[in-house]
């Protein structure tokens, strides 16, 4: 008998900094049952699973266990009620064996001897769910799969009647998925409970019972598996069927800035994160690579860039190979970066504004003249950049840390497009931007395509990616699902290319 | 209750120099209980400290000797400190300083009048601490070594070398089998302020250097890109910046001034080559502090670099006037460098602490 037979959100409503990431979600889970949590980067299935799982108070609303309102507090109380959560980066000590890990997170876990008396019961667990895990071996030397199924291990052996699995497959090869899929079937005949969380649409619905869909912090739409199709369900998580608005006005691209062929990187954990891409792109042409993050965009923007370097192929500037240089030499090439994580990448929080402003640029002669940096020049520039975007800061002399995200971001765009680059790359510029921001800093990256710039842009927001692109390429597990040009009928399938479901024969024209 | 901890948005220069003086304050407390349990009244020891340092012009010129290693040392830590390139051998970069300093002045010091051969000796010596600080920078750099125990370890082999080579091949004829050197040529040995032990050469030099690295770090593209680095190495990734060609120029230049203060106290003090730990009485580790009160500021190593001084002084004094243990002027260091990053840490960020009723829920 399990102690969680129904769990309930009710009315849940979350917000951060008066942005918010939940309102009022509603969602019920029973005994034996698999639920998809479906949506989009951002849409805030995290947020509330987090909330669920006790890293997070809600602002408002109840969870309901069985009927009974309860409140979680901290993740120790959520294990405590049954609820365990495999996050989607492991939580596991990297030197320690299996049985350590285990031992370390167990509740009842003895002082002396940890290991020899939980030993049986994890092997019990381990027959029962069919795991084939080698208990003395480190941490560091079982694949991701592997690491998984000692996070779920982990949280059956507290208790867990509820399993929050957040992306669990995002980083298992497709064996690997099965046997997941065969453990949680065994689960699910135990009576167990769990919540899929998943923006790929084969997976939820193979797997799932029913599914929710959130978007932008709300249930769009509830449904079971059986009774829906995948294309229903891209409908929903996409918000839509795709509006063509053309605003924008139409400008014939210009000559061929940058080439990308047939290039593969390799990603942080070793696995191949941008397979065989090959695109070209022009003056005076925006193109957009939509997807959910996570398939190869960060990669491949920072391999174009040059901080990452390429397993093979070939990147062109004006013809000119640029292929594994340095950031500097891309720099001078001519190509700028908005990079996705502006504070990790883009600044040096603690430095002045003014000296943020030229992060990149100081070797230019305009700013250092032999071995000295042209502090007053310096200071002009950070001045005008401040004007002319619209930067909220009181003075330039202020550390650049006490910007807010969206004034940061307007800096550096100012910074990155200040030169007319030939290629702006620019990874989610308005990623957790105000709509005015945003708006602006749209209306920016316009006026340089109309100047002349080829752009790269990386993002999520199928809104930014309609409103601004000349043509969409859509990247899943690290290969184009497609390219077609942004008024293409075939976008409006853009769900199921992003979840990887549907591929559109590409041809790019050279 | 619950304590609460906060990003401190501004921080004043103002504010900065009165969380200085409030560290130092506290520190002083805490050393002044070690005092009591020793049986010693805090508040004499304290006065004695610094009226051993301050208090009278030969105790003042002493000060002034032992600042210069502190001053020279600090502000090359504090560039090195900015960039977050942890350097704790300071020591060995000084002890190579003064291995490659007296090589220079015993051999070519003879043929060679004293403008010549001093200026040679000051080169020699910022070599050998330059080369021994670009080791652990390349091996950081290259290799993920850890800095700080690579550099920490420098410093034994440092010392085990210069004992090989005056117990060995350069132990002096002059020295009745005693290990050492012989004593430099006169032409070699530095000038003094008459009445003292201030080898005014170096003290000019520390005081240059200091002005020199910050230009350095304020004005130049290479400290803006040491800055930028330490800030934020992904941020210098992005912003194309070389971190081996960085790192190595900055511990070359740590390590070289470093090796200035080796010649110093070599050439300036002892006269010939002897034990490490004679030759230096830890200022490598001293120093660390000096940076540390400095705020980082080259600038300010001048002020931090003296107080620290007198306070080495002013410990030698109240060891024989009190009859405390020699490990009394380490203790009061280590315990002032507690306090003084302790009050970084609340100068930069606030703590609320609330008194709450609040219930837990029902569960």
């Amino acid at each position: 008998m399990k102690k969680i037979q129904r769990l309930e959100m009710v009315d849940i409503s979350k917000s951060f900094h008066g942005i918010p990431a939940n309102k009022n979600i509603n969602l019920h889970v029973e005994s034996g049952e698999v639920l998809g949590l479906l949506g989009e980067n951002g849409a805030g299935k995290t947020t509330l699973m987090n909330i669920l799982y006790g890293l997070y108070q809600p602002d408002s609303g109840d969870i309901r266990i069985n009927g009974k309102n309860i409140r979680i507090h901290n993740p120790l109380e959520s294990i405590s009620h049954g609820i365990g959560m495999v996050h989607q980066h492991f939580m596991l000590v990297q030197n320690h064996s299996v049985i350590e890990n285990i031992a370390l997170g167990y509740k009842d876990t003895p002082f002396f001897f940890p290991k020899v008396s939980i030993r049986k019961k994890v092997e019990a667990f381990s027959k029962e769910f069919n795991f084939s895990i080698d208990f003395e071996k480190k941490i560091w030397q079982l694949s991701a799969g592997e690491q998984q199924r000692v996070e779920i291990i982990k949280a059956l052996l507290n208790g867990a009647d509820v399993l929050i699995l957040d992306e669990p497959t995002s980083v298992l090869t497709p064996q690997e998925i099965a046997e997941l899929f065969s453990i949680l079937e065994a689960m699910k005949k135990n009576g167990h409970m769990i919540i899929f969380i998943s923006h790929k649409l084969d997976e939820i619905t193979q797997i799932c019972d029913r599914v929710t869909v959130l978007k932008k912090g709300e249930i769009v739409g509830h449904a079971d598996t059986s009774d829906t199709d995948k294309k229903a369900l891209a409908r929903m998580m996409v918000g839509r069927d795709v509006i063509f608005n053309i605003n924008k006005e139409k400008i014939e691209r210009g000559k061929k800035v940058l080439t990308v062929d047939r290039v593969n990187i390799l990603g942080d954990k070793g696995n191949m994160a941008v397979k065989d891409i090959s695109f070209s792109l022009y003056r005076n042409e925006i193109f957009g690579i939509a997807g959910v993050a996570g398939n190869g965009q960060r990669e491949l923007a920072e391999t174009i860039t040059g901080i990452r370097e390429a397993e093979s192929g070939e990147i062109l500037i004006s013809d000119k190979d640029i292929t594994n240089k340095s950031p500097r030499h891309i720099y001078d090439e001519g190509v700028s970066h908005v990079p996705e994580e502006r504070i990790r990448f883009g600044i040096a929080p603690g430095l002045h504004l003014y000296d943020n402003a030229i992060l990149k640029q100081h070797h230019l002669d305009k700013f250092s003249k032999r071995m000295f940096i042209r502090y007053p020049r310096v200071k002009d520039h950070a001045k005008a950049l401040v004007k002319d975007f619209k930067v909220a800061a009181h003075t330039i002399n202020t550390e650049i840390k006490n910007l807010s995200g969206g004034n940061i971001q307007k800096l550096i765009l100012g910074r990155e497009t200040s030169d007319q680059p030939a290629l702006l790359v620019a990874s989610h510029p308005t990623y957790g931007l105000d709509v005015g921001a945003t708006e602006y800093l749209r209306k920016q990256l316009l006026d340089l395509r109309r100047q002349g710039s080829a752009i790269l842009l990386f993002s999520e927001d199928l809104e930014e990616i309609f409103e601004l692109c000349d043509r969409v390429a859509v990247i899943f597990d690290g290969e184009f699902t497609g390219i077609l040009d942004a008024d293409d009928p075939r976008l409006c399938d853009i769900g199921m290319l992003m979840a990887g479901t549907k591929r559109i024969d590409i041809q790019d024209t050279p | 209750m619950k304590i609460r901890i906060t990003d401190r948005d501004h921080i004043t220069g103002l504010r900065s120099l009165a969380a200085n003086i409030m560290s130092l304050a506290a520190g002083l407390l805490a050393i002044s209980l070690i005092f009591l349990l020793n049986k010693v009244n805090p508040i004499f020891a304290i006065s004695e400290i610094f009226s051993g340092s301050f208090g009278s012009m030969y105790g003042f010129k002493e000060t002034i000797t032992k600042a210069i290693p502190l001053i020279l040392i600090g502000s090359g830590l504090t560039l090195a400190f900015r960039a977050k390139f942890w350097n704790i051998g300071a020591e060995g970069q000084l002890l190579m300083g003064a291995v490659f300093s007296s090589w220079i002045g015993l051999n070519i010091g003879p043929h060679l009048p004293s403008y010549l051969i001093v200026p040679l000796m000051f080169l020699a010596g910022f070599i050998g601490g330059a080369l021994w600080g670009i080791i652990p920078a390349i091996l950081k750099i290259r290799y993920s070594i850890n800095e700080v125990i690579c550099t920490l370890m420098l410093n034994y082999i440092c010392a085990e070398f210069l004992t090989m080579l005056i117990v060995g091949p350069w132990k002096g004829k002059t020295r009745f089998g005693f290990p050492g050197t012989d004593n430099l040529p006169e032409s070699a040995i530095l000038g003094l302020i008459p009445g003292s032990r201030i080898h005014y050469a170096t003290l000019i030099l520390a005081l240059v250097s200091a002005v020199i690295l910050t230009i350095l770090i304020y004005k130049t593209r290479f400290g803006y890109e040491a800055r930028v680095v330490g800030e934020n190495p992904d941020a210098g990734k992005y912003a194309g910046i070389d971190f081996l060609k960085t790192s190595m120029i900055l511990m070359a230049i740590s390590g070289g001034l470093a090796g200035f203060a080796g010649v110093g106290e070599m050439a300036g003090i002892h006269k010939y080559l002897g034990y490490p730990a004679s030759l230096s009485s830890g200022y490598g580790f001293t120093a660390i502090i000096v940076a540390w009160l400095a705020k980082l500021n080259p600038l300010y190593a001048i002020f931090s670099g003296i107080f620290f001084a007198g306070i080495l002084v002013g410990g030698d004094a109240i060891q024989i006037s009190l009859g405390l243990p020699a490990a009394t002027v380490e203790i009061v260091n280590g315990t002032l460098l507690v306090f003084l990053i302790m009050g970084d840490y609340f100068l930069k960020h606030k703590v609320t602490i609330q008194f709450s009723k609040q219930t837990q829920g029902a569960s």
